[in-house]
């Protein structure tokens, strides 16, 4: 009998956690209704290390589990006020590593000297690997790493290489994803401002 | 407890073997390390290094092509070697071998862990073995063109040397690298070689040394022999590798894992990339501990540059690590029993406190498995207080619970135990001497583990055991993995209550590192095993060699000998108890 004792035991684990998810159900029936458990407002405690009881899942793509602010996703060009920040310095393209940012950089009709911002930008996001570099080694806060992970497409070349317009994202959604980093910036931005009014 | 640890002087062993062998042997020149052994003394002096001055493991055997002069020695190939003993840094040789007809002597006699890695170096850069038992490939196919390391040697896409590439910036024009080969096809054959014409000369699939296989048939029970390949598409070998083995009946004869499957030539992009640009590289060899692939490339080339890293950046180093390592070791032990057939509940228990892990990465690094996060001299970004939070709460709370699930879950559990005590047993000498490392060496009982043997970061600040457990088998090699992640947890808590405050890097990040000329190895205590980077620095912005030593590749090395004599259904669980990830192997 000794023989099968630790067995029953292991059985009695996995026993424990199938009865503790209908508890658990059962408790938020009791405080929310039907399906509480599976409200938005209830994921956090359902995904919590502490909290956390019996069932696990998320059920993507109809529940999704929010993103820190800190997710890299794939990049995107940041437009303040109607005007790219980049200025087609070529820091991201030189540190990108596997090399998957082209740059045209523009120039002056007239004179033909080269100017501060790009004519054509390309990011070819079946070639990135997320790694952030860009975003990380800008030197004017130009470039970001956006939240988006749902890219399948048909078309690499079509959809995948990504053209100045479909890097352009406002200011807006920089400050939505990323509220410590733009608040910090603008803190940067007003200490900067009142600097150059006291001199 | 925390061994005293006495780097041996390499001036004393070179006027030991100096002693020995006159001539043989001089000390590299600057800014090389160790010394330079003669070809025609190697075998003598490796086994004299053996058997005489506790050299006893090799770890690491690198090629190396030198077309040009490059840090003021000659053009030559070059093959590297860097030995351990039970405490201590490495000592490494350098041979050097003919620009024309590269040859070195083989040291498999010596050294079983030099024969994978000596036939990656054929494979690779093309140095000759001589009397190596078997010279083949290993990585490659048999009818590849070239060798793929040497400098001369271009890929089919190729570009240019050296990133950065000039056509991306200020003129840049969007190129598919398809559209530089007629049909897209990131292929090229042999110069007058067409695959329709092709009667394998040599023996491409592997298949001839089983022919060979001594018939060991058993009046008693007169059973069939059978050549099986297992995999490449195989569930249970966690990835794309093929296992030929030769049976008798249900019995292994002999067992051969092929491997390269999922190889990208890793250390050549490595060699096109910058300094900089690997280390996003390095999360995709082992990608389940992509933490502790960044640790040592770091750690070496750290070394070359000569920074100090600041006490919060190694603690927080630290940090990762060990949540690494619990991760690892947990979906290990769940994978195993997944091959055991205990199916999902284990595995599923291990991936729910995985996920907390993962958040844990992605909340300070910003990924989940490709975190990226270590920089030259500290690491990308601070950890947040919430982050801080979640550590404490999983190392002081969540994951004891886990551990002690598990614990209760198997470690008694008779049908577990009938299936693991007494299979695939490794004897400690044999896993010494095939290189083995990790928990496959400590479930050994061989008390080796970087972590004390070779002190890196600041791991001497922490109280923790070397846990060994002394049968070999792959029960041994669980409850090694199981100890190891209790001692992960005290680790933990002992950094979590000592994280000073402070900066995360060593001056400004800067997207352009100096690394001054010179080689330098850096090694941690992987999950795996020993991950070790060798590099060599022109002086250029990137690197002229960069090797890895993966764990799962030389830890697999040992493959073969563990199934011998057992039934093809022990594979699986042997392979398992390895732990093996093929993104390490194949590189
Ligand atoms: S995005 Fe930033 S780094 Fe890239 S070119 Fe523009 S300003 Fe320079
Ligand atoms: S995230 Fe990395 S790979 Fe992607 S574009 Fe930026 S630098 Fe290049």
């Amino acid at each position: 009998m000794y023989a099968s004792l630790h067995l029953v035991k292991s059985l009695g684990i996995t026993f424990r956690r199938f009865v503790e998810t209908y508890v658990d159900d059962l408790r938020w029936f009791f405080k929310g209704g039907f399906g509480a458990r599976y409200r938005p407002d209830t994921l956090p405690i359902r995904q919590s290390p502490t909290k956390s009881r019996g069932i696990f899942t998320v059920q993507y793509p109809a529940e999704r589990l929010p993103l820190p602010e800190r997710f890299r996703g794939f990049p995107f060009l940041i437009e303040e006020e109607g005007k790219l920040r980049c200025t087609a310095c070529g820091t991201c393209a030189r540190v990108c590593p596997p090399q998957c940012i082209w740059i045209v950089r523009a120039s002056d009709p007239e004179t033909g000297k080269p100017l501060r911002e790009p004519a054509e930008f390309y990011i070819d996001i079946s070639i990135c690997m997320q790694c952030g570099f860009c975003a990380e080694f800008c030197p004017f806060d130009a470039i970001k790493m956006g939240h988006e992970i749902e890219i399948a497409a048909f078309d690499r070349e079509k959809d995948l290489l990504l053209d100045l317009e479909r890097l352009r994202k406002p200011l807006s959604y920089h400050a939505q994803i990323h509220p410590t980093e733009y608040a910090a910036e603008q803190e940067k931005k007003q200490a900067r401002a009142a600097a150059r009014a006291r001199k | 407890m925390a061994t005293e640890v006495t780097p041996e002087p390499t001036d004393e062993v070179l006027t030991r073997l100096q002693e020995r062998f006159p001539g043989a042997v001089e000390a590299a020149p600057e800014p090389y390390e160790g010394l330079i052994v003669a070809r025609d003394h190697l075998v003598d002096v490796a086994t004299f290094l053996r058997d005489e001055m506790g050299y006893a493991y090799l770890s690491d055997v690198v090629g190396v092509d030198y077309p040009e002069e490059v840090n003021g020695l000659p053009p030559r190939f070059e093959v590297v070697y860097h030995l351990f003993r039970p405490v201590g840094g490495p000592l490494t040789l350098h041979v050097h071998a003919d620009r024309e007809n590269p040859v070195v002597p083989s040291l498999v006699p010596v050294f079983p862990s030099a024969n994978f890695q000596e036939r990656e170096a054929w494979d690779l850069v093309g140095i000759r073995f001589e009397g190596h038992p078997d010279l083949r490939r290993i990585l490659l196919w048999d009818g590849f063109d070239g060798h793929p390391l040497r400098k001369d040697w271009h890929e089919v896409y190729y570009e240019e040397e050296k990133k950065p590439f000039g056509s991306r910036w200020p003129e840049g024009h969007p190129v598919m690298a398809e559209s530089r080969t007629p049909l897209g096809r990131n292929l090229r054959y042999p110069p007058g070689w067409s695959p329709e014409d092709w009667r394998p000369t040599t023996d491409p699939w592997g298949y001839r040394p089983h022919d060979e296989v001594a018939e060991q048939k058993n009046p008693a029970m007169p059973v069939d022999r059978v050549v099986l390949n297992m995999g490449p598409h195989h569930p249970s070998t966690h990835g794309v590798l093929r296992l030929l083995a030769t049976l008798e009946g249900e019995r292994i004869q002999k067992l051969e894992p092929m491997l390269g499957f999922l190889h990208r030539c890793h250390e050549k992009i490595g060699e096109r990339n910058t300094w900089l640009g690997n280390i996003p590289y390095t999360d995709r060899l082992d990608y389940v501990c992509s933490m502790t692939n960044n640790w040592p490339y770091v750690l070496a080339v750290e070394k070359l540059m000569g920074v100090e890293v600041p006490e919060r950046a190694e603690y927080i180093r630290v940090i990762m690590g060990e949540f690494t390592r619990f991760l690892n070791h947990a979906v290990s032990v769940g994978f195993m029993c997944n091959d055991l057939g205990i199916y999902f509940t284990v595995m599923l228990y291990a991936l729910e406190e995985r996920e907390f892990i993962l958040d844990l990465f992605e909340m300070t690094a910003g990924s989940r498995m490709m975190c990226n996060y270590m920089r030259f001299g500290g690491v990308a970004h601070d950890m947040t207080e919430e982050a801080v939070a979640l550590a404490r709460e999983l190392a002081f709370e969540r994951l004891p619970r886990f551990i002690d699930k598990v614990d209760a879950y198997l470690t008694e559990n008779e049908i577990f135990r009938a299936r693991t005590v007494g299979v695939g047993v490794l004897p400690p000498e044999q896993a010494v001497a095939y290189g083995c490392t990790g928990p496959l060496l400590r479930g050994s009982g061989v008390p080796y583990d970087i972590r004390r043997a070779d002190p890196y970061s600041i791991y001497d600040e922490f109280d923790f055991e070397i846990i060994t457990a002394p049968d070999g088998d792959v029960y041994s090699r669980y409850l090694v993995r199981l100890g190891e992640m209790r001692e992960s947890l005290r680790i933990l808590q002992q950094a979590l209550n000592r994280l000073p405050d402070g900066p995360v890097m060593a001056g400004k990040k800067k997207a352009t590192v100096k690394v001054p000329p010179g080689e330098s190895y850096g090694r941690i205590e992987a999950p795996k095993g020993e991950l070790g980077f060798y590099i060599v620095s022109d002086g250029s912005p990137n690197p002229y060699r960069y090797h890895i030593r993966a764990p799962s590749f030389v830890n697999l090395g040992v493959m073969g000998e563990l199934c011998r004599g057992h039934l093809i259904a022990d594979v699986v669980i042997i392979l398992a108890s390895i732990d093996i990830t093929l993104g390490e192997v194949d590189r």
